[in-house]
């Protein structure tokens, strides 16, 4: 077990730029998620941890130790593929055994640790099996026990989950939980499923287009997105946006005109100059709700609604042709084509500059705060 | 179209591919199988009834008696299933060693080389028979069955090396790399993951290799044709004379030769069958 440290992290491909200086620090024990959309190098960071590409340029430390040009195993970590990459021939014993007897172990050994692991994962029973006799989640648990046996510093999955159907999804995920708790070990996790990330995560890491947005824990990145990139991509469905202008700013309070709204005053620093442009605000779609008992409101007329059971979607089409969510309860009887009025409090919003960087919020209610 | 006519489709698709197959199958076999009713005739039921079957009356093991009782037939038998065997295993390791280093590494130079050993494929290595033979002489092996072996070995290697590389592409990425990080070294996973996954290309190389270099009859002609160093197909010819020709003779000791080409041919195919990589990944 063990802490990781990437210094500028810069990878490219002939011409071709992936990763643009990244900078991480993962702690010993933390599981550590990497987040974004396709492409943005999550992968490529990943196979970079493990030593199965090389770094074009910045510094790779395993436990103190630069690793940049060591082999995948002389840097102690294990990985779990998302294509399961078992060995075909061998039966699941001698898959997790496979990388332990090249280290000359002695055989009670290894066979203990095998025994150990195949226990966590409940594979006792398919000991003798080959991969081609078993089924998707069962052939994921064995991946995972070939990492385990290594006892390695650190583990690395590369979208383990994302093979499975939805159900035996939320199955091992409870478990690779389970299993972070039990063995305390570093992991770093690369998924673009949200729901994965905020759960399993005790550090979330956000990338876009080669670069990290945002690093912190998933209640920080729910309630205080730094980009309207994060905003938009962490929360399910997504936050809504829409443009607005400035009309007044005090200190610590910004006047702003919704199309299709009211004026409202916010909580947020602006600086004076801001006067006048063009911002981004933004609300998640639970802390929109019907009527107008918050001081920022829309109007808008229904378009479609998603009936959940638990909640219904609504999805309203303001005057500037903007579309924004609410989620109201489930018994809620809105009707496609009526005009209906969502309000939330003003501590909920968000605010974007041209740019994309989230205006600085002040006195946040504890309720859409990420502190304890 | 109903379902029943698309049925109908496919079941006479079906019967013409299996009948031409089969049309395929009796002609390239007839003539072994002229070869093996033959040998157990006499000599005047051979050329009176070449089609006809042994019966009581032109049964004869006569061939087979003078095959093994007159010449070194043991010796011919022991020559060629040498060579073969051991520029098979030879052409193999070498060659599935190769195809991993052109699949896998890449090195300046990757392309040209496949390329290079390519085109032996295309160009016949008899074209060379006259600097081979030079050379043979030159090195002292002329007359030794290490002199056929090495240029079996030269001559196999090209397509093997093709046929392999092709195969190696297709091992999936991941499963190299998750023994990489299972800390197993090269030689190891190349050793225990990718040739037991190859198995079926590496039996088909094998049969490829094999059975060019056991019909030969050049090389040990003009490398070895020495006593004791003949091989089957030249041993043979002791039989075949510019006026009589002892067919008897000639068709037992072919007949004896199908044997140990269709025990290995057995051994490689059952590996052809196997689909192994299913399990791997997903
Ligand atoms: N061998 C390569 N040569 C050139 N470009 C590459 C190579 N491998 C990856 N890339 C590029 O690097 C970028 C990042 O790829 P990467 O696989 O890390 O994405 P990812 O975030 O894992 O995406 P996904 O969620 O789809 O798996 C992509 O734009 C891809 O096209
Ligand atoms: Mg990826």
């Amino acid at each position: 077990m063990a802490d990781l440290k990437l210094d500028q992290i810069h990878k490219s491909y002939g011409a071709v730029d992936v990763l643009h200086g990244i900078d991480l620090d993962v702690k010993d024990g933390e599981f550590v998620v990497f987040v974004g959309p396709s492409g943005c190098g999550k992968s490529t960071l990943l196979r970079i941890i493990a030593g199965l590409e090389d770094i074009t340029s910045g510094d790779l430390m395993i436990d103190g130790d630069l690793v940049n040009t060591k082999s995948p195993r002389d840097r102690g970590i294990a990985m779990v593929f998302q294509s399961y990459a078992l060995y075909p021939h061998m039966t699941v014993y001698k898959n997790m055994a496979f990388g332990l007897k090249l280290d000359k172990q002695d055989k009670a050994a290894i066979d203990a640790r095998v025994r150990e692991a195949a226990r966590i994962l409940q594979l006792d029973q398919l000991l003798d099996r080959r991969p081609s006799e078993l089924s998707g989640g069962q052939r994921q648990r064995v991946a995972i026990g070939r990492a385990i046996v290594r006892q390695p510093k650190v583990f690395l999955f590369d979208e383990p989950l994302s093979n499975l159907d939805a159900a035996l999804r939320v199955q091992t995920r409870l478990e690779i939980a389970k299993l972070h708790q039990e063995l305390k070990s570093t992991i770093v996790y690369v998924t673009h499923d949200q729901v994965e990330a905020m759960t399993l995560a005790d550090k979330i890491v956000v990338m876009n287009g080669g670069n990290v947005e945002q690093v912190g824990s998933p209640m920080q990145l729910y309630h205080h997105p730094q980009t309207r990139f994060v905003a938009g991509f962490i929360g399910s469905p997504a936050m809504n946006f829409t443009n607005v202008r400035i009309d007044k700013v005090e200190p610590g309070k910004v006047t702003v005109s919704i199309p299709g709204g009211t004026p409202s005053v916010l909580p947020f620093d602006v600086d004076q100059n801001e006067l006048g442009k063009q911002v981004e605000l933004g609300i998640r779609p639970e802390h929109l709700s019907l009527g107008d008992g918050g001081e920022l409101t829309v109007h808008g007329e229904v378009d479609v609604v998603e009936k959940l059971g638990d909640s219904t979607y609504l999805y309203l089409k303001l005057a500037n042709g903007d579309h924004v969510t609410v989620r109201a309860p489930g018994h809620s009887r809105v009707k496609i084509g009526e005009t209906v009025t969502a309000s939330a409090s003003a501590g909920a919003a968000h605010l974007f500059n041209g740019n994309g960087k989230a205006f600085a919020k002040v006195d946040c209610p504890a309720e859409y705060s990420a502190d304890e | 179209m109903s379902f029943k006519n698309i049925r109908r489709e496919d079941a006479s698709r079906a019967v013409i591919v299996h009948g031409i197959l089969l049309t395929y199958t009796l002609v390239a076999l007839y003539p072994i199988f002229l070869v093996v009713i033959n040998a157990f005739k006499t000599r005047k039921a051979i050329f009176r009834d070449p089609m006809g079957f042994p019966n009581a009356e032109t049964f004869s093991l006569e061939g087979f008696t003078k095959v093994l009782a007159k010449s070194n037939f043991e010796v011919f038998f022991y020559n060629s299933f040498t060579v073969t065997v051991i520029t098979i295993a030879i052409v193999l390791l070498l060659a599935a060693m190769a195809a991993w280093a052109l699949s896998e590494y890449k090195f300046p130079g990757n392309t040209v080389l496949a390329l290079y050993l390519a085109i032996g494929i295309m160009v016949p290595i008899r074209l060379g028979s006259v600097s081979i033979l030079n050379l043979i002489v030159d090195l002292g092996l002329i007359n030794t069955l290490t002199a056929l072996v090495l240029v079996y070995v030269a001559q196999g290697l090209p397509l093997a090396i093709f046929i392999l590389t092709e195969f190696m592409h297709q091992i999936p990425k991941d499963l190299k790399e998750a023994a990489r990080c299972d800390g197993v070294g090269e030689f190891k996973i190349f050793f225990a993951v990718i040739l037991p996954l190859i198995r079926p290309a590496v039996a088909t190389v094998a049969v490829f290799t094999m059975i060019p270099i056991w019909n030969d009859l050049w090389f040990p002609l003009i490398l070895a044709p020495g006593d004791g160093k003949q091989t089957i197909t030249l041993g043979v010819q002791q039989f075949i004379g510019q006026y009589v020709t002892d067919w008897n003779a000639v068709l037992a000791s072919l007949s004896l030769a199908i044997i140990p080409i269709l025990i290995l041919y057995l051994i490689f195919s059952r590996q052809l069958i196997r689909g192994l990589t299913s399990g791997a990944v997903k």
